[in-house]
């Protein structure tokens, strides 16, 4: 029996590793230490590490940001967690200017090996302003990392290879899969002794010959439950291709599996807005036009603001019943 | 102001044990540091006119002792980053006028490959980290640097430079609380040259009669405010505040008054219009730097005038020299768009090979 985990736990392992791998690394933030990490990622680590490498931060992310990144110049490995990602805006100079640029204007004499890690998603009644999804905003800027973990396995070993990364890392985590449990080997059963999952690499969650669901982060979830009523319901078998990275991107997985099943949908929680299905769709129509057997189509949440009352705003995120329609037009 | 009938004694800080220890030569090297620093702008300023410089060009002159003052004061752990008006930090710290030079000129053979221009010098090696564009932007990275110096168990400290227009961003009042919170070894240089562009301190800041120092009160942080025009006050504050670093892992927030000579970039249309003509002539004439030192060495005797004719005249000769290495050196190739962006990429690492990390075409 495989063992299971949650997201957070194996986070968790991932971060309790790498502390213990390299004393280097340290983990700053609101809440990390003393009250054990607000969604409960960092729980313990203050305890076993001690005041050094788990530092709590005061509400001051384009300080706390800033620091991570100045002391990453000096080979300090910061992993900061942003309570949510929608705090990344407050830092924005910070962690678009001064992390994504320094290396370039330096002509590479500086590198910025910095991790900042935390929740970006919405769907939780918190509205707009703690529900936003900044990965396409970040994915625009050369020189970042935009990493976005579906389930609790690569949630271990993304962070792992994330905080080994000499670049910067932005890691966009869900509140909502915090508590999901998935199957996450123990070291001793693997041969390599510990889990890696290499940024830049997506992962086929669900094989399919009729259509491939590509997607990222929590809409992963969303799309395997389409695939099963699809494949239930009406006999049409999704293939589901989980990004795991946003940059760098597995255009060859992309490419592979839409050259396989001539249909695709995007589906991610984004705002529709230049948003990673426009990306993906053009690229998809650039290299594979002639193989599609019908147009990309994009499903991404409402083009507004996230909604507070708890059943509208459910209605703006993708749900497997909207993938199931969509697909339905084009299957 | 002191003057050649001014006795040494009379020099304010000339006493203090940071400045006794200077030999003759070390306090000509000092004038020559600065000399070198105003004939390289001097040059740059031609060569922009002649257009062979884009972009800005934020001129240091009349702050050069600000640079030279502190930095000469520093060890092996030590380490210094500043904003944009960053060239005389540059020369201050070791690298040389022709690298400069030709990152001005946005050449292949500069410190920064031709990727970071006047406002983005970088040099690690020698403990550098920038030249940063955007208004208090660094403040953040020197309280980070600091941390780093801390968490390694260094005995050293940051000196972070920012101008007066940088004191009212929220990054920079984020950073003194956190350097204080947290304890950090880095000292804030505010190199107040009275105005933000084009906008004079009293315009833009609302601050305690003490100056703008004195808000370092409410981090409750060691603050002081020293005279820019000389060189002995400037090495026995900044001293001061760098032995607090090394010694009791405290911050230190300064305000070293000065002035720069010219706009706020050789592109301000405005920089005889904020200010009169009067003022900016009575800053030049009466509380240059360099021309304060001069008149401090010869008073002392280590200096003549034709001593320093020469040091003018080696260092223009330098400088004309850098911007004919900049001239006859190749732009960058094309090909270097994508170098640099990603550590990982190149240097060719697995990491670097997984993935599409550019977009374009």
């Amino acid at each position: 029996m495989p063992r299971e985990i949650t997201y957070r736990e194996a986070l968790r392992e991932g971060l309790d590793e790498e502390l213990a791998r390299d004393e280097n690394v340290v983990i700053i933030g609101e809440e990390v230490a003393e009250y054990n990490g607000a969604y409960k990622v960092t729980e313990g680590l203050w305890k076993k590490w001690g005041d050094k490498r788990i530092i709590d931060a005061p509400i001051s992310e384009a300080g706390f940001i800033g620091i991570g990144i100045g002391a990453s110049m000096l080979g300090v490995r910061p992993v900061m967690e942003l309570m949510f990602y929608s705090f990344a805006y407050v830092a924005f100079d910070q962690m678009m200017n001064n992390a994504a640029t320094c290396r370039y204007m330096s002509g590479g004499l500086i590198n910025v090996p910095i991790v900042v890690r935390g929740p970006a998603n919405g769907g939780t009644n918190v509205g707009a302003t703690h529900s936003h999804t900044p990965e396409n905003i970040f994915a625009n800027m050369p020189g970042l990392k935009v990493v976005t973990p579906s389930d609790a396995h690569d949630a271990k070993g993304l962070i792992k290879s994330a905080i080994r990364d000499n670049d910067p890392v932005y890691f966009m985590e869900s509140t909502v899969l915090y508590g999901l449990t998935g199957s996450v080997p123990s070291n001793d059963e693997l041969e390599e002794g510990e889990l890696i999952v290499p940024i830049g690499k997506a992962k086929v969650k669900r094989e399919g010959a009729d259509l491939t669901l590509i997607a990222h982060g929590r809409a992963v979830v969303t799309c395997l439950a389409a695939a099963e009523t699809l494949a239930d319901k009406h006999n049409i078998h999704a293939e589901v291709l989980d990004l795991r990275s946003i940059r760098p991107l597995d255009e060859e997985a992309i490419m592979a599996s839409v050259r396989k099943t001539h249909r695709a949908i995007c589906v991610e929680e984004n705002k529709p807005f230049c948003g990673v299905g426009a990306q993906i769709s053009s690229m998809i129509m650039e290299q594979a036009f002639d193989d599609l057997d019908a147009p990309v189509l994009r499903i991404t949440s409402a083009d507004a603001p996230a909604f507070y009352s708890p059943p509208i705003e459910k209605l703006q995120l993708p749900d497997p019943d909207e993938i199931v329609a969509r697909a339905l037009t084009i299957c | 102001m002191a003057s050649k009938s001014v006795p040494q004694s009379l020099v304010p800080f000339a006493d203090a044990p940071i400045n006794q220890s200077l030999t003759a030569a070390d306090k000509i090297d000092l004038l020559r540091q600065m000399v070198r620093i105003r004939r390289f702008e001097q040059v740059s300023l031609k060569h922009y006119h002649l257009g062979s410089i884009g972009g800005f060009l934020h001129l240091y002159i009349g702050q050069e002792s600000v640079a030279v003052g502190s930095i000469s004061l520093l060890g092996e752990n030590d380490h210094i980053i500043t904003a944009y008006r960053d060239h005389g930090h540059a020369l201050s710290v070791g690298m040389n006028m022709n690298e400069c030079m030709a990152e001005l000129f946005g050449k292949a053979t500069g410190c920064s490959k031709g990727k970071g221009g006047s406002m983005h010098y970088f040099a690690p090696d020698k403990n550098y980290w920038g030249g940063h564009g955007i208004v208090a932007g660094q403040t953040p990275l020197g309280a980070g640097l600091a941390f780093a110096i801390k968490y390694k168990g260094l005995k050293g400290c940051c000196l972070c430079y920012l101008g007066d227009g940088a004191v009212n961003q929220g990054a920079f009042h984020e950073a003194l609380n956190l350097a204080s919170l947290w304890s950090l070894p880095v000292v804030y240089i505010i190199e107040n040259n009275g105005y933000s562009m084009g906008t004079s301190q009293a315009r833009s800041s609302a601050f305690p009669k003490e100056g703008l120092a004195a808000r370092a009160e409410g981090y409750n942080m060691d603050w002081d405010v020293i005279d820019g025009v000389s060189l002995y006050e400037i090495r026995a504050g900044v001293q001061k505040a760098v032995e607090r670093a090394h010694e009791q892992c405290r911050p230190t927030l300064l305000e070293i008054d000065t002035y720069r000579h010219k706009g706020h970039s050789v592109a301000d249309a405005n920089a005889e219009k904020y200010r009169t003509k009067e003022e900016i002539q009575e800053y030049m004439n009466k509380h240059d730097p360099i021309e304060f030192w001069k008149s401090t060495l010869i008073d002392e005797g280590v200096l003549s005038e034709d001593d320093y004719k020469a040091i003018h005249k080696e260092a223009g000769a330098e400088a004309d020299a850098a911007a004919e290495f900049a001239i006859k050196s190749p732009f960058p190739d094309e090909s270097e768009i994508f170098d640099d962006v990603y550590w990982e990429v190149d240097n060719n690492t697995e990491a670097g090979r997984s993935g599409r990390h550019f977009f374009h075409g």
